[in-house]
């Protein structure tokens, strides 16, 4: 395969793009810190990417960089066939109702922004006969929950559509594949309180690369998480009023 | 964001305190006004425990990216998180292993060289420390510093065992060892009392890189000290299978067990069972290094078979130069506690490292597991340190929670120079951790 991805210097994307390096996949690194970018890169290498790990500018909060970003991508590796999207912001909805800024931010960078991109990435692989398109969403886009109302908002908006681009375009040869991770131990979960059932981002990464294969269109990471959104999607009004999940 | 109040512990889950752990990707953000670093948290007492719980400690364990490696010299420099169990996923397959491993590779770099680890090797290789060429290290200050031999070498030398009170360590370069093979070719023989077994590790040590002892420290009289010696080396092409060992899937201790189920009957069995493994006539073959190299990492929270009370490891070097056979008057106060601890280590050291307060010097290793029973195993760590301090020898601070302050004080004389560099890179003293406060006297 070759990758290009946004979002593998932390996290999630760390540990996929890592677990792709060491089959021997070719990557690419998008994201908005160079140096960031340039330990990611060499860090991949370590773990057996086969050919240097190159890098390009790309930010979620700026849309205009998308565009270069993608063309950069398509030089290093003669054409990607696999974007990779990991990247995007997360805060509580405490945190969110106290700040209107970050509200705008979140809103942009996880649904319209990452939207844009994917349809910038849906045009240049179509224009080549097809590939795969691998977005995280969550957990969270599956309900409107308490403690997550903006973020979950977001990610509800971004797993309708690439839903919709599955349904669309797969008979074009257009694989699209969501990743719903539940809560998953992260720098960016860091300061919350672990739920049950949390996972390591080395499992939801060996999920994804198996989701990657087969081109499985919705993949839950932890799985259990399947069974957990069955129910919350089942639980009455009333009852999501009074819990705080 | 700040991170929430939890509780925090080393693997022996004694003591426990409130406390504040910031993990990040980021160290050198993080890392600003920490007062402690912290990688998985594996020391087992104190160590890696804030003295004060509003401060918060930086977790490391998630900073573990590769920098750079260079297959020709084997030199890897990485973010102090990367742990040893990455390290030996990525590097026996291009003929490199670490220089020295502990007994878990569940543990990070930072942390290795913190606790300046020893392995089973260190007669031939010496601690962790020998083999770091340099760090990046964020001091009191705030200032983020190269060391190395050359540059602050006082420094650099405090750090290396230094438990984290000189700074915090972001990034480490160490150089990997060339190995022939992924694999060991091991052997294991039956001693049937203290003197034979000391005997055949030190004989083992001078024609083998790898050697261990296992002791079983529940029986009295004739058999005191029983047990087997375990050694080996990186098996040769030649003797090797062909393809690299696989990864070991690990059982994992669900649920704490009850405090009395270790207890001097269950330990009495296990270690006559243990004993009975290996057979009359010696063993030998090629084996998977994780189970020669980490036994206990098999099975995944085994610190949980102890139940909530937790056990504190202890481990002291006895050096033989007063006595020759200091090592029985230690076994035999152990003994008399009756099947005190069900896991006992005992390793021959070599040269004393060149980190500051590094804990190997040339003797008697012995590291044991001890349930936590309150004033009673307060009682017998006294009395072990008493020994000790009576042969010239100390303890291992990465395992150590109820060593007494005075009785460390009289263990290393080594302390002045270390204060001494403390004075002058943390004169206000804002680095330190519980186990600062209870052994070197830092304000709480």
């Amino acid at each position: 395969m070759k990758i290009a991805v946004l979002g593998a210097t932390r996290g999630m994307g760390r540990a996929l793009a890592r677990k792709l390096a060491q089959r021997g996949e070719r990557l690419f690194l998008l994201g908005r810190n160079p140096l960031e970018l340039e330990r990611s890169a060499r860090d991949l290498e370590a773990h057996g990417a086969p050919v240097e790990v190159g890098t390009a500018h790309c930010d979620l909060l700026d849309p205009d960089s998308f565009e270069p970003a993608l063309e950069a991508a398509d030089r290093a590796l003669s054409g990607f066939d696999t974007l990779i999207v990991t990247a995007g912001l997360f805060a509580t909805q405490d945190a969110l109702e106290a700040d209107s800024a970050a509200r705008a931010r979140l809103l942009s960078a996880d649904f319209s922004h990452t939207v844009q991109l994917c349809e910038l990435a849906r045009e240049r692989l179509l224009a080549r006969g097809g590939g795969t398109l691998c977005v995280f969403s969550s957990v969270a886009g599956e309900r409107g929950r308490k403690p997550v109302i903006l973020y979950g908002a977001a990610k509800a908006g971004l797993s309708h559509y690439l839903e919709g681009l599955d349904h669309k375009f797969r008979a074009h040869g257009l694989r699209v594949v969501t990743v719903k991770p539940g809560f998953v131990k992260t720098g960016m979960t860091a300061d919350l309180e672990p739920p049950p059932f949390a996972g390591e981002p080395d499992a939801v990464a060996d999920i994804v690369v198996r989701a990657l294969d087969r081109g499985t269109p919705v993949v839950y990471a932890p799985r259990i998480w399947r069974l957990i959104m069955l129910v919350i999607r089942a639980l009455p009004r009333a009852a999501m009023r009074r819990i705080a999940f | 964001m700040q991170a929430a109040m939890k509780e925090l512990s080393g693997w022996g889950r004694h003591p426990v305190v409130r406390g504040v752990e910031r993990l990040s990707e980021d160290l050198m953000t993080a890392s600003e006004g920490v007062c402690l670093t912290r990688g998985l948290g594996r020391s087992y007492g104190d160590a890696s425990l804030p003295a004060d719980a509003t401060r918060p400690v930086l977790g490391t364990r998630l900073a573990d990216r590769i920098l750079a490696f260079d297959p020709q010299t084997g030199v890897l420099r990485a973010e102090a998180g990367l742990s040893m169990e990455r390290i030996n996923a990525l590097f026996p397959a291009r003929g490199y292993a670490a220089p020295v491993s502990p007994g878990t590779q569940f543990v990070t770099l930072g942390g290795m060289v913190a606790s300046d680890v020893h392995g089973k090797n260190h007669h031939v290789a010496g601690s962790f420390g020998e083999h770091v060429r340099g760090l990046r290290l964020r001091v009191a200050d705030g200032r983020v510093l190269e060391v190395g031999a050359e540059s602050e070498p006082e420094l650099f030398l405090a750090t290396l065992g230094g438990m984290g009170l000189t700074g915090h360590i972001l990034e480490v370069e160490v150089e990997l060892e060339r190995i022939p093979s992924p694999w060991i070719l091991a052997e294991r023989e039956r001693a049937r009392d203290l003197d034979a077994l000391v005997e055949a590790l030190r004989a083992a040590s001078r024609q083998w890189p790898f050697t261990v002892a296992w002791a079983d420290t529940a029986v009295r009289g004739s058999q005191m000290g029983r047990g087997f010696l375990t050694r080996g080396r990186w098996a040769e092409p030649g003797e090797a299978p062909a393809q690299p060992p696989s990864r070991r899937r690990r059982f994992d201790v669900p649920v704490d067990l009850p405090g009395w189920v270790i207890a001097p009957w269950s330990i009495r069995i296990f270690n006559a069972l243990w004993y009975r493994r290996q057979g009359v006539r010696p063993w030998r073959g090629v084996v998977h290094p994780e189970p020669f190299f980490y036994p206990l990492d098999a099975v995944g929270h085994w610190n949980r078979l102890y139940g909530r009370r937790g056990f504190a490891q202890y481990q002291c070097v006895l050096p033989l130069d007063r006595d020759s056979r200091i090592y029985r008057r230690f076994f035999d106060v152990l003994t008399r506690h009756g099947g005190a601890s069900p896991v006992s280590v005992i390793k021959d050291c070599g040269a004393e490292g060149r980190g500051t307060l590094s804990f190997p010097k040339p003797g008697i290793s012995i590291a044991l597991d001890l349930p936590m029973r309150g004033a009673r195993t307060q009682a017998l760590v006294d009395a072990l340190n008493e020994i000790a301090i009576d042969a010239g020898g100390r303890i291992y601070l990465t395992k150590d929670a109820l060593t007494r302050r005075e009785h460390f004080a009289a263990m290393e004389p080594r302390l002045a120079r270390f204060d001494e560099v403390r004075r002058k890179w943390d004169p206000e003293r804002r680095l330190k951790s519980a186990q600062s406060v209870r052994l070197l006297g830092d304000a709480p």
